[in-house]
């Protein structure tokens, strides 16, 4: 039953009982910039860069429970900039070498910088030191592009059953760890195959021996920016999970 | 070992001239002079002062990223280092190309001699060739050229948008592409692609054809001189084809004394260690490779186009192949041993590769579909390809998690140091000894090295914006006199 509606930027959105402003917003085709946010988990709530304007207030739009006659800012000069800092943020944290990175073309994070205009890293690079784990046959895990978004460990965890991965430490600290005893993702049963795999919205999951095979122009986002691919992130249907990304 | 004019016997009485940095050419680098009160040069030397370690960087990467990043090295002929990183890595992945990716490769690859030589040759030294080696320094520049010269410069310009062309649609960028993977291509050519390409290189080839005109008849007009100036004696050292044709994408290594005699032939360039080692100077982070059987003293050698001109026996494509003859047999072969011959030699290599394409373009293969190839794991790939400025060998340890454990690139520029240094300082005895310093006679020297086309740290910088100083002390350090260039051109004294 779709009958109620509020509007982000004066923009009427209907919803369904139970939705998010962030999936009734993506159903009705209004992009909003998210990272953590998966069509087939659970709201997280975690990265921040889908914060709106609710009545004057900051919430974030993918756990925030879409309500009638809401008044949802979303695209203005002060929120931008302040995803704007986010984005710069994540871009210094971790290591992101978008030059040699084989998920340039198809990265959200670099996507949702372009989207937004980041051209710079404008904060002091943080440099960390974080090593590859390349003991896996099919997959390598490159540490330096995270972003914690845990969607990875959700992935494991709901759907794979597997719990391959996980947060560790406290604050800045916080990094992705591997649960085995040896920390060596060789020594867990993730598989290519795994959901897990195929939810990284960064390059830290990689299947092995085949980057830079997609050509420039052919990538995810070469042909049209990330706020264009808004219907490949509305809520799927029950039948229809697995297909989202 | 040491080298006349390499280190002064006494530098603390001497007065230093610095050139810094090095104009006009890719990457940063300098020059210092020791002259003594009568202006006698004792010292000369070109002094490489950036270090990159792309070699340790690279350690712990997984393999397939190689070829994309350490094309970072360079902003001029990046696809230099994406192939031979790439051939590297095919050995390494016991891959043997498909024709259409081989092909594919060739063509990004020619498309790069094409852009990157007509940069040389219009954009860097045209300068110095037309208007004359001490020319208004105001003047000798690329926009001096327009100003002089349009239809020169213009084609100039279009030979190199041509070839980036080429690179975009091969690699997917202009610079710093992805084109080339581990196994073979990731694109073929468009029917449109090569339809947009085909259009132009009939042209393109009549445009080269004329390159070669105007350094022949510089060479005509100048002969004595442009003969004489910075020469000296060298072996050389580059690929050559099984049958003995110049091939600048793949073949053995072939080395020749300075008076033709063969040193070694088809010799496999997996195994170049065994006739190539690479010295260290305390003064220099650029190595000086020397050839095994020679020691270090004897075995120094140049690459690269006049190099690869006397090395092969036959330029396998028509045209190009008529001014390689005519090259040879000019003045009974002396500009094949002049430093300025370089110039002329690289626009024959111009040609070579504007017919090359042609060739391609008329090719099916190039729209082909099979594209990726693999064979048997090994631990160990080496790359060599005869990049625009010289032989460019990659070599790569790959360990059982595909993460890369060593890494040794020979860049062209690393095989041209020596030769470097003997024609600036050749070019110091002829020029400059005895004489007041002006910039005029410091760009003497910039000449003899822009012959080499050098790619001094293989960087990436503002191209033709450089500023440039030179600063005359005297034996305590004091300044006595400075000029100064600023990014824009504009000259100033202090």
């Amino acid at each position: 039953m779709t009958s109620q509606t509020f509007t982000i930027d004066g923009r009427e959105v209907p919803f369904e009982a139970g939705q998010t402003v962030m999936q009734a917003a993506l159903t009705a085709g209004v992009f909003i910039p998210h990272l953590c946010y998966h069509p087939e988990f659970k709201p997280h709530g975690s990265c921040k860069l889908c914060t709106v304007m609710v009545n004057g207030r900051p919430a974030t739009s993918c756990t925030l429970p879409a309500a009638a006659g809401m008044e949802v800012a979303s695209n203005t000069p002060e929120i931008l900039d302040k995803r704007r800092m986010l984005l710069q943020m994540l871009l210094v944290e971790g290591n992101h070498f978008c030059p040699s990175c084989e998920k340039s073309g198809q990265c959200k994070l670099q996507a949702l910088g372009y989207e937004l205009g980041v051209m710079t890293p404008h904060f002091t690079h943080f440099y960390p030191d974080r090593p590859v784990d390349a003991s896996h046959h099919d997959v390598l895990l490159d540490f330096n592009r995270c972003i914690l978004c845990e969607l990875c460990i959700r992935a494991s965890a709901e759907v794979d059953r597997k719990n391959v991965f996980a947060l560790s430490g406290r604050g800045l600290k916080k990094h992705l760890i591997v649960n085995a005893e040896s920390g060596r993702l060789a020594d867990t049963d993730f598989a290519l195959t795994d959901k897990a795999a195929q939810v990284c919205p960064v390059g830290v999951i990689l299947p092995k021996r085949r980057g830079f095979a997609v050509p420039i122009g052919k990538r995810r986002f070469d042909e049209k920016p990330i706020s264009a691919h808004v219907a490949e992130f509305a809520p799927v249907a029950p039948a229809k999970q697995g297909e989202g990304r | 070992m040491s080298f006349e004019l390499e280190t002064a016997a006494h530098p603390q009485n001497l007065k230093r001239v610095a050139i810094e940095p090095v104009s006009r050419v890719e990457g940063h680098g300098k020059v210092t002079l020791l002259l003594d009160d009568d202006n006698k040069v004792h010292q000369v030397r070109l002094h490489i002062v950036e270090f990159r370690g792309f070699e340790r960087f690279i350690q712990g990467r997984p393999y397939w990223e190689v070829p994309v990043m350490v094309q970072r090295l360079c902003g001029i002929c990046p696809v230099s280092h994406h192939l031979a990183a790439s051939k590297a890595l095919d050995m390494v992945i016991g891959a043997t190309l498909t024709p259409t990716a081989e092909k594919l490769r060739r063509l990004m690859h020619y498309g790069q001699i094409l852009q990157s030589h007509a940069l040389h040759f219009f954009h860097l030294a045209s300068p110095d060739l037309l208007f004359g080696f001490d020319a208004d320094v105001a003047k000798r520049n690329i926009v001096g050229v327009i100003g002089a010269a349009p239809e020169v410069a213009k084609k100039g310009v279009l030979l190199r948008k041509y070839g980036q062309e080429i690179i975009r649609m091969t690699a997917g960028k202009r610079v710093h592409g992805t084109g080339s993977v581990p196994g073979g291509v990731n694109k073929a050519l468009s029917i449109a692609e090569r339809d947009l390409l085909l259009k132009d290189i009939y042209q393109m080839v009549a445009w080269s054809r004329e390159a070669v005109g105007i350094i022949k008849g510089l060479f005509e007009k100048n002969l004595a001189s442009y003969n004489e100036f910075g020469r000296f004696r060298a072996h050389s050292l580059s690929l050559v084809r099984a049958d003995g044709a110049m091939d600048l994408y793949h073949g053995g290594l072939r080395a020749r004394s300075a008076d033709g005699k063969p040193l070694f032939d088809h010799f496999d360039y997996g195994r170049y260690w065994e006739v190539i080692t690479e010295d260290v100077k305390p003064w220099s982070y650029m190595k000086f490779p020397f050839l095994n059987s020679l020691g270090p003293a004897e075995g120094w050698y140049r690459v690269g186009p006049l190099a690869r001109m006397t090395n092969c026996d036959f330029i396998p494509t028509p045209l190009a192949d008529k001014e390689r003859i005519e090259f040879l047999a000019y003045d009974g072969g002396r500009p094949a041993g002049a430093t300025l011959g370089y110039h002329w030699a690289r626009m024959i290599e111009m040609l070579h590769a504007a017919e090359n394409i042609k060739d391609l373009l008329h090719d099916d293969d190039i729209l082909g579909t099979d594209l990726m190839s693999q064979g048997e794991r090994q631990e160990r790939g080496v790359g060599v390809i005869e990049a625009p400025r010289g032989t460019l060998i990659h070599h790569y340890r790959v360990n059982e998690d595909d993460l890369v454990i060593r890494a040794n690139l020979i860049v062209s520029t690393t095989h041209n140091n020596q030769a470097m240094n003997e024609a600036i300082r050749q070019v110091a005895r002829q020029h400059l000894d005895g004489r007041e310093v002006t910039e005029a006679l410091l760009n003497h020297i910039e000449v003899a090295i822009r012959c080499f086309d050098p790619c001094l740290s293989c960087a990436t910088h503002a191209l033709g914006r450089m500023p440039l100083e030179v600063t005359l002390e005297d034996a305590e350090g004091r300044v006595l006199d400075r000029k100064f260039k600023d990014g824009r051109g504009v000259r100033s004294a202090t």
